[in-house]
């Protein structure tokens, strides 16, 4: 929670500097984030690389539950797409690009402006650190009336970290390995995803 | 975009080729690099009369897209977990 306290004070720090012109937007030209944006995929794999243990772990899971990951992110972009009909001037595959942001709302909003312009950016932001704060606030009512695996598949791309202790305190211990797999993959999938429906 | 992706299957490589070493400093350096571009993000939001005048409504959309998704994620999670239990029921009647 603290950390996504900072990050939208970095966005919010940088809106006020944008709007009473204080850096001028000429300062940022597109390609300097670009270049930015490559560094930090470069870091993140290799911190995904890095460690050892991800995939020692994964070996000791019951094959049923290599499912959740897919059934998240069928669900999810089902749910994206449907929504979308509710928004005329929003096509169902902008409404996916932001739904695959799976909570992952560092990654997947840079993703979009980068391809899709600062609105939709700012729309796949806040989505997807409503969805952080969803999966935090709303785990036992999940688990309740969808079942288990619900608070998991909420927690999206942050279930091997962030939401990580409500899932294990609401679901139950025996889904840490589980709740971790899934984040894996959900992370891996984010820019796969965000990638492939921005350029469709 | 798949530039991006590529220089992401670069680092994994190579944190896979060098998994002996600690690399320490990673998540600081990742954390850093969010900071600045979202700090980019912002400005840009900013700088951008129309999005200002748009917030509430970007808001809402954002909210109902979510609303969404989760709930179609939930659906999909209740499906397979009924699933994998009736599986789990047939097995120990065997």
């Amino acid at each position: 929670m603290k950390s996504s306290i900072i990050i939208v004070s970095f966005f919010v720090l940088g809106v006020l500097s944008g709007y009473f012109e204080i850096i001028p937007l000429s300062a940022v030209e597109n390609d300097i984030s670009f270049y930015v944006l490559c560094c930090l995929m470069f870091c993140v794999g290799l911190s995904l690389g890095n460690d050892s243990n991800t995939l020692k772990r994964f070996t000791r899971i019951n094959p049923r539950f290599y499912l959740l990951p897919v059934a998240t992110i069928v669900g999810t972009l089902a749910g994206c797409a449907i929504i979308s009909l509710l928004f005329p001037g929003r096509s169902a595959l902008e409404s996916m690009a932001v739904g695959s942001g799976f909570g992952y709302y560092s990654l997947s909003s840079i993703f979009i402006t980068q391809y899709k312009g600062a609105e939709l950016g700012t729309i796949a932001l806040l989505s997807n650190i409503i969805r952080e704060i969803m999966a935090l606030l709303l785990a036992p009512l999940f688990v309740k009336y969808f079942g288990k695996l619900a608070s998991i598949s909420v927690g999206g791309a942050t279930t091997m970290d962030t939401t990580l202790p409500i899932i294990l305190k609401f679901s139950g211990k025996e889904f840490a390995v589980i709740s971790v797999f899934h984040g894996f993959i959900l992370d891996l999938s984010v820019p796969v995803l965000v990638a492939l429906f921005c350029s469709l | 975009m798949f530039i991006a992706i590529g220089f992401m299957v670069l680092g994994g490589v190579l944190g896979f080729l060098w998994r002996k070493k600690e690399f320490g400093n990673i998540s600081k350096i990742i954390s850093l690099l969010i900071w600045v571009l979202l700090f980019i993000l912002g400005l840009e939001v900013g700088g951008n009369p129309q999005i200002i005048s748009g917030l509430t409504h970007i808001g809402i959309e954002a909210l109902v897209i979510t609303a969404a998704a989760v709930l179609g994620s939930a659906i999909a999670a209740l499906l397979l977990w009924k699933r994998i239990n009736n599986k789990q029921k047939g097995l120990h009647e065997e």
